[in-house]
């Protein structure tokens, strides 16, 4: 099987300001997305996510290394990839708002050359598949931020293309029309041949249902990249753990303690939620020790089946924001 | 190789927001048809104070129309990439194979709509409030001039533009310095011959000088005395400007969009 995308040793820098440093987006990847495959980005903000879709997309060049998509270099030849790429980012608000959706979809399908009939029927289609059918000849500046999310995912499709970036393209929605792209991000590459997709979430949920393959960034770098089910594997070794405390003082002292790989910790009222991946469960003791010198006491503690977040947090240290 | 269709395509694509803009929101009508009016009045009515000759004010009528094609071309198109760049368009034609000229072009055709209709009502009621007089000695040669002069400054209006692709807000300023003083040094108000030959042949790098020159001479019979060059002259200067500054503006566009992949500023929004 044939890579739609390429990547060795790609770095990408950015120039700071006269007191930074150079700022390191992009260290040193080697990453392969398989043609027909749904390949998922997860990382925090500030992993290089965006940083390597652009470069994908042919917005920005490497600094180093080199990079191929749909088998051309995005140096050289970016011509011949542009036609057979598409973009859709989360919270866009391409298009214009005097336009109906139509029109705007109409419009973004000419600077590819479709003929007007063809994209005419392909817009028809789309707009039928994301429940925007009722929306088509209506201005896009009244229709909802959801309706505009999936015009947005729409204009993506329209062009009909080989590889598609979807940079977290369900961000902020709500979860009707979050299922409605995903299930369509699903139908497009499994029910046609070579069709590729390369979409970033923040949504550890999102990736693992979505995508074949994973690949978990952070600071610029690739951490893993497997599918989701054997990098669950990769954590099964562990203790992974939920414990609901009372407030105390020092959530960070949790990850100095030997033996916990990762923690997330969220606090509900008076309340905070603690996940754990630990090496063994012989760690717990020492947690629960810390927590109560902090002046926390545990109201419940579950061992849980991981997750792919627990392996973002073996992996990271930290959880996603 | 230039794919004409696609190309084709993508012109007639950005220009249609313009085009179906302008019929959705006719609130325009009101501001680029009688706002314009109003500056043309105050030089009108000067010069009939001064007693000057009633073609003055014709000169002062001619300017006023063509004021808007400089102001479309400098603000709609030349700035619009940084307005593109803020609302996340720019980097959606970027990534679409069609040239960026097409995009640009677009935009000039469909800009050139609503503002032809600014230049011909300036054009016509003013002629018709101060009583003015017209005698084309050349319909061929005007229609000759008017376009060489639209794609010459159209030409110069994409130059700009790359600068839009690399720079923000920074590069409005140069919007701002060429607006006023090119209302002076390329004579929109009076002939530029006044200004002297070094001035006004400095200032024919703008289009719109010679342009206008040429236009007063066939527009206002017994007039060429006050043009700066003859007209034949000023057309094949016209052909030239518009060849340097179309070839410009696509070598300019490629070199902006490659300085902008490599630092990073293509897609970078709030400069």
């Amino acid at each position: 099987m044939n890579n739609a995308v390429e990547c060795r040793s790609l770095t990408r820098s950015f120039k700071g300001n006269a007191k930074q440093q150079a700022i390191i987006a992009l260290d040193n990847i080697d990453l392969d997305v398989r043609e027909g495959e749904l390949f998922g980005l997860l990382g925090p903000n500030g992993a290089g996510k965006t940083t390597l879709i652009k470069i994908l997309a042919t917005l920005l060049l490497p600094s180093s290394g080199k990079v191929t998509v749909l088998g051309y270099d995005v140096e050289r030849e970016a011509h011949k990839i542009r036609p057979r790429i598409n973009m859709v980012s989360g919270g866009e608000f391409s298009g214009y708002g005097l336009l109906t959706v139509r029109e705007n979809l109409w419009m973004f399908s000419q600077f590819y050359g479709i003929p007007t009939r063809i994209a005419k029927q392909r817009i028809d289609e789309l707009l039928h598949d994301f429940e925007l059918a009722d929306k088509a000849d209506a201005k896009v500046r009244t229709i909802s931020t959801g309706q505009r999310q999936r015009m947005n995912v729409v204009r993506g499709f329209v062009t009909d293309p080989d590889l598609i970036f979807l940079d977290e393209p369900t961000l902020g929605l709500d979860v009707n029309s979050s299922r409605t792209i995903r299930d369509y991000i699903r139908r497009w590459v499994r029910e046609q041949n070579g069709k590729t997709a390369l979409i970033t979430t923040h949504y550890m949920m999102e990736a693992e249902e979505l995508c074949d393959r994973v690949a978990i960034i952070d600071r610029g770098r690739i951490l893993a990249c497997d599918s989701p089910c054997n990098l669950k594997k990769q954590v099964q070794r562990d203790a992974v753990f939920t414990l609901e405390t009372t407030q105390f003082a020092d959530l960070d002292s949790i990850g100095h303690i030997s033996g916990v790989k990762g923690y997330t910790g969220e606090t509900n009222g008076e309340r905070q939620k603690i996940r754990i991946v630990a090496e063994e469960e012989s760690v717990l003791a020492e947690v629960i020790q810390v927590i109560a010198g902090k002046g926390g006491k545990v109201i419940s503690l579950t061992k849980v089946e991981s997750t792919l977040e627990d392996v973002f947090l073996q992996l990271v240290g930290r959880g996603l924001i | 190789m230039i794919d004409w269709r696609l190309n084709l395509r993508a012109v007639i694509g950005r220009a249609y927001p313009r085009v179906i803009g302008s019929f959705r929101e006719p609130s325009w009508l009101f501001f680029d048809i009688f706002l314009p009016l109003l500056g043309i009045a105050a030089f009108a009515f000067y010069y009939q104070a001064l007693g000057a000759p009633s073609v003055f004010i014709g000169f002062v009528i001619l300017g006023g129309a063509m004021t808007a094609y400089w102001l479309n071309v400098l603000w709609s198109m030349a700035a619009q990439f940084y307005w593109e760049k803020e609302v996340g368009n720019l980097q959606l034609y970027l990534m679409a194979p069609m040239s960026r000229m097409s995009v640009l072009a677009g935009m000039a055709l469909g800009g050139i709509f609503f503002t032809s209709v600014r230049a011909l009502s300036t054009l016509a009621l003013g002629l018709l409030i101060f009583g003015i007089e017209i005698e084309i000695t050349s319909p061929i040669s005007l229609l000759v001039v008017f376009f060489l002069t639209l794609f010459a400054l159209y030409g110069m209006g994409m130059m700009f533009s790359s600068l839009y692709l690399l720079y923000g807000r920074g590069v409005w300023h140069l919007s701002s310095v060429f607006q006023e003083p090119i209302y002076f040094v390329s004579g929109f108000y009076f002939p530029v011959k006044a200004l002297g030959f070094w001035v006004s042949l400095l200032a024919s790098i703008v289009p719109i000088t010679l342009g206008l020159d040429a236009m007063r001479q066939l527009i206002f019979a017994g007039q060429e005395t006050m043009g700066f060059l003859p007209v034949s002259v000023e057309i094949v200067v016209l052909i030239l400007l518009a060849v340097v500054f179309i070839y410009g503006a696509r070598v300019a566009l490629n070199f902006m969009e490659n300085l902008g992949k490599r630092e990073g500023r293509l897609t970078l929004r709030w400069q």
